[in-house]
């Protein structure tokens, strides 16, 4: 057992709803009883989708487990077909189903339908959401396509599959269509797109293509790997997320297709790409070495890193995934940055990590953007699980030349600006301009500062607080009375600060304190000093100085 | 397949067990409409959903489902909760180790709760969860409860009931919940004075406002249950007469009469005319007159009155047709048609009790088309054919329905909002009025 407070992804099945909505003329016949039905909600909520997913659930009840639940699956397949005549179904189990193991491959098989039914099998106490999509999109394409019927006429542009986007994806919508549209202006035909908008029809002529371009190795690469295998169809490696990978793509994409794309990297598109030319510009001199945390599937994680450190000039401090199937990819990533990868699904570890390393920028999840806000580092959502914000209306990829734009955007906004951290830093007590502010551009409401009074009360409170808390370490366990229990403050230092330094630190802003008071400790403990002087703080900010 | 709907007069629920989709239309008195009883998909959460208003509701309790990744994912995303910092709640996901029996499940549940004790010594309660994986497996929470309330030698209580979807419906989990909270009642003595306890959760607002009208009718002792906190828990004997606030409370109030407890029949208190009525049900119960009631709730009414007819001139004439959801579906529905003159088209209820909804139901009108159960793609279908004006449905029905064209009312919000008591009513038929009205601006 697990002891589980939020979860990354979804139990498998939902995977699989994600590759069945995805598509058009497919259903899914669902054995689960009736809460599982809330999976509806994700896609008609949190993607605003328009229409129900094509899954249908047997909704079986604790009164139907005594006889005949079996009969209820067939029920419900037969009537599915009859009442949404699809072109292929999907037919599995849920975790409850899958214990009452009543076979819905056997069964659904047994009502000989006249369409093609491919039997998911899910182990819902071993696997997740992206693994559940990356089986069922697998299973589909080995039960559906076929080997090319005519040969390709020599004159033929080349082309490719996409594979990969899915319902439910993040941008996934958008990087389509960014990609679709370098593709083709790279001289290179989209033969199909899958499971986004791919109909049964669609994966049977997956092989005319001459090679399958893997968007979201998560969900893509099983069944890419398949084609490679069965259809001789080579697949890209290089993700096009950020100016760099794009231009990599774009290079792999031209050998495989047998084209020249030097032409094409020289056009005005590739060039006139605004991301670098705005981290080049003096205004981005303040990225310099922000020290980010970068966390998501694994995919979306190595490149946002990579992007972060060679496009923005930024600083690793620590990366990590939920995706344990791609463990060995971000540790491979991680050597590049000096870090240790942080393999985990559990939400809690990540916000420990978060806490420890006091990054300044967290690249992360919903999840992680939650962490931030809590922690009050910015924070900028880069991979799913998503939220309804993750659905913007706007064209916003996070792929292609585009992409690399709106990454730049969106990972710069929620810092503050380089010349506010300069005149933050010189004019600390400002009353309306202080260090307790959001960034200004961000119009949250801030509490108006308090008297001066009240502050410098405030101030030995949180002195206090902080002494409390360092003291209650050394106090033995059993005399240590818990009245409210706040999350698991660790306090990162057994050093004590005294008061003096504590005001000192409390007049840096809010955005490097953390930092600073990491440093500070840091320094505190290689150097065995008990009590943080003024003194300390000024020897530890000039032992880090960069 | 059974496109058909058979009529009779049983009132026993239709257990077909070899067909899906099977109907009946079964009346439930003389004047009244047949009900039409359908099995096929049920568009509805399970009990599960109810920890997400209880978690905040005792404010010392915590609540562990002992479940799978989907009970996991479905609390997260059921109502978007990941607002608070810290959830009072979590799920003990069972992973394949367990079922094959390679960790002692019960050794891994003692592991799992101590650490989350250790995490948070500010719990007083633990409510052990089932869920569908749990109750399949066979895995008994209630020996697990009282070892682990042993074990932590009382220093939390430990008490366990079934979120689980096969048994449960959404709001049928605060029943389970409820239910499960009644055997530690403290016991009244035999002679104690007669003492209302008002059952089913509350906003603290309404609970507050509900207090107060109670207090100026001299009436009391007066307890609230579930209480906000669990060291604050209500005696229960013999002179506890108990008044339901919530309409899907049927497990508890039958655990309340095993403790002696009389039920107050009454309306729900939905509405100007269901407050009123409800109140005046508790005060007569304690002799006090009605001319009382309607005089210490004069301005609260007249009021509440008020409000709710300004909303009857945008709502009057509008045809309504309620998806099966929280149970909350029938009082709403007889204040919707009363008091804002909406026509009824349909009212779906996952499950309809009888006896706690008599006074109810007699106030519907005589022709009010009832569901109960559900088989959601031929209620679909009666939907779109008699194409009502406003539609009330879970999560994942109303986006596809709006772009249908219909106008709909998210049926979550009606547990989540404060809707009860006279301040309230007009709240409620706001909720009703918003959709009509945004489709009207957008459409303008």
């Amino acid at each position: 057992m697990q002891l589980t407070v939020w979860t990354y992804e979804g139990p498998p099945h939902v995977g699989a709803m994600r590759v069945a909505t995805a598509m058009k003329d497919v259903h899914y016949v669902l054995h689960a009883p009736q809460g599982d039905t809330y999976a509806d909600l994700l896609f008609t909520m949190i993607e605003r989708r328009s229409a129900r997913p094509p899954v249908t659930y047997t909704t079986f009840q604790a009164r139907d487990l005594g006889s005949d639940t079996a009969e209820l699956f067939k029920m419900a397949a037969r009537e599915a077909y009859e009442r949404f005549q699809p072109k292929a179904m999907l037919v599995g189990a849920s975790c409850t189903a899958e214990l009452i193991q009543d076979d819905p491959g056997g069964l659904a098989l047994a009502l000989n339908l006249p369409i093609p039914v491919v039997p998911l099998e899910l182990p819902s106490y071993q696997k997740k959401e992206n693994w559940g999509a990356a089986e069922t999109f697998y299973q589909i394409v080995r039960k559906l396509a076929k080997p090319r019927a005519v040969p390709k006429e020599a004159t033929a542009k080349p082309s490719c599959n996409i594979l990969g986007p899915s319902a439910l994806g993040f941008r996934h919508r958008d990087d389509v269509r960014e990609i679709t549209g370098l593709l083709e202006r790279l001289g290179v035909t989209v033969n199909v797109v899958a499971p986004l908008g791919a109909s049964p029809d669609d994966i049977a002529r997956l092989s005319e293509a001459d090679f399958n371009v893997v968007l979201y190795p998560e969900i893509g690469m099983q069944a890419a790997s398949w084609l490679t295998k069965n259809f001789s169809q080579p697949s890209t490696k290089t993700i096009p997320l950020g100016m760099r990978a794009t231009r990599e793509f774009v290079a792999e994409v031209a050998a495989l297709a047998k084209i020249d794309a030097a032409e094409f990297l020289n056009t005005a598109e590739a060039d006139t790409a605004r991301a670098p030319w705005y981290a080049k510009s003096v205004d981005s001199t303040y990225l310099t070495g922000k020290r980010v945390f970068v966390f998501g599937d694994a995919t979306h994680a190595i490149a946002a890193a990579r992007v972060a450190h060679e496009e923005m000039g930024f600083k690793v401090v620590g990366i990590g995934t939920y995706s344990r199937e791609f463990a060995r990819e971000i540790r491979e990533a991680s050597k590049r940055y000096d870090v240790e990868a942080l393999i985990t699904d559990d939400y809690l570890d990540v916000e420990a990590k978060v806490q420890e390393l006091q990054p300044e920028l967290v690249l992360g999840t919903q999840m992680e953007r939650h962490i931030a806000k809590r922690l009050g580092i910015p924070c900028a959502v880069i991979s799913a699980p998503v939220h309804v914000q993750d659905y913007p209306a706007r064209y916003s990829p996070q792929m292609g030349f585009e992409g690399a734009n709106v990454l730049f955007d969106t990972w710069v906004h929620p810092l503050m600006m380089g010349l506010e951290e300069h005149l933050l830093g010189m004019f600390r007590g400002d009353f309306e301009f202080h260090g307790e502010s959001g960034p200004s551009h961000l119009g949250h409401a801030t509490p108006a500062p308090l008297p001066s009074s009240e502050v410098a009360m405030a101030h030995a409170a949180a002195v206090e607080a902080e002494i409390a808390i360092a003291t209650a370490q050394l106090v033995p366990p059993e005399s240590f009375e818990v009245t409210a229990v706040p999350p698991p403050v660790k306090p990162s230092g057994p050093a004590t600060w005294d008061a003096v330094a504590e005001r000192e630190l409390a007049k840096i802003p809010f955005f490097v304190r953390g930092k600073a008071r990491r440093n500070t400790e840091r320094y505190a403990a290689e150097h065995s000093i008990d009590l943080i002087t003024l003194e300390t703080l000024y020897d530890a900010k000039a032992h880090f100085a960069r | 397949m059974n496109a058909s709907d058979s009529f009779d007069c049983a009132t026993e629920e239709v257990r077909t067990t070899n067909t899906v989709a099977t109907s009946r239309v079964i009346p439930i008195g003389n004047a009244a409409p047949p009900v039409l009883k359908q099995r096929g998909q049920r568009e509805v959460f399970c009990g599960l959903t109810g920890i997400i208003w209880l978690h905040r509701k005792i404010q010392d309790a915590f609540f562990l489902v002992v479940g799978s990744r989907t009970c996991a994912h479905l609390i997260q995303s059921a109502a978007g909760v990941m607002i608070f910092a810290e959830p009072r709640f979590a799920t003990a996901i069972i992973d394949e180790r367990d079922l094959a029996g390679l960790s002692d499940a019960n050794d891994e549940l003692d592991r799992v709760v101590t650490r989350l004790l250790e995490r948070r010594p500010d719990i007083k309660l633990l409510f052990l969860v089932g869920s569908c994986p749990s109750e399949v497996i066979k895995l008994d929470l209630s020996r697990a409860a009282s070892r682990l309330s042993r074990q932590f030698d009382n220093s939390v209580r430990v008490l366990n009931y079934s979120g689980s979807g096969i048994e449960t419906t959404f709001t049928q989990g605060e029943d389970a919940c409820l239910a499960s909270m009644v055997p530690p009642l403290p016991a009244a003595s035999v002679d104690a004075p007669a003492a209302l306890m008002v059952v089913g959760s509350l906003a603290d607002v309404v609970e507050d406002q509900f207090a107060r009208t109670f207090a100026a009718l001299g009436l009391g002792p007066v307890s609230f249950f579930p209480p906000r906190r669990s060291t604050a828990l209500p005696a229960v004997g013999p002179n506890t007469r108990y008044i339901l606030a919530q309409p899907f409370l049927a497990d508890t109030a039958r655990a309340l009469e095993e403790r002696g407890a009389t039920r107050i029949p009454a309306p729900f208190p939905l509405g100007v005319e269901g407050t009123t009525a409800w109140i005046s049900a508790a005060a007569a119960s304690f002799g006090i007159s009605n001319a009382t009631v309607l005089s210490v709730t004069k301005s609260a009414r007249e009021r509440a009155a008020a409000a709710v007819s300004r909303l009857r001139l945008k709502l009057e004439g509008k045809r309504i047709f309620f998806f099966p959801d929280s149970q909350l579906e029938i009082p709403i529905a007889r204040f919707l048609s009363r008091e804002l003159g909406m026509q009824l088209v349909e009212v779906g209820t996952p499950f309809l009790h009888r006896q706690h909804l008599e006074q109810e139901l007699a106030m519907l009108p005589t022709e009010t088309q009832l569901s109960e159960g559900q088989d959601v793609e031929r209620q679909l279908d009666r939907c779109f054919a008699s194409n009502p004006d406003i539609v009330v449905c879970g999560l994942g029905l109303a986006n596809p329905l709006e772009a249908r064209g219909l106008t709909t009312k998210w049926s979550i919000e009606l547990v989540f909002t404060p809707i009860q008591g006279y301040e309230q009513a007009a709240d409620l038929a706001e909720l009703f009025a918003r959709p009509l009205l945004r489709r009207q601006l957008l459409a303008a």
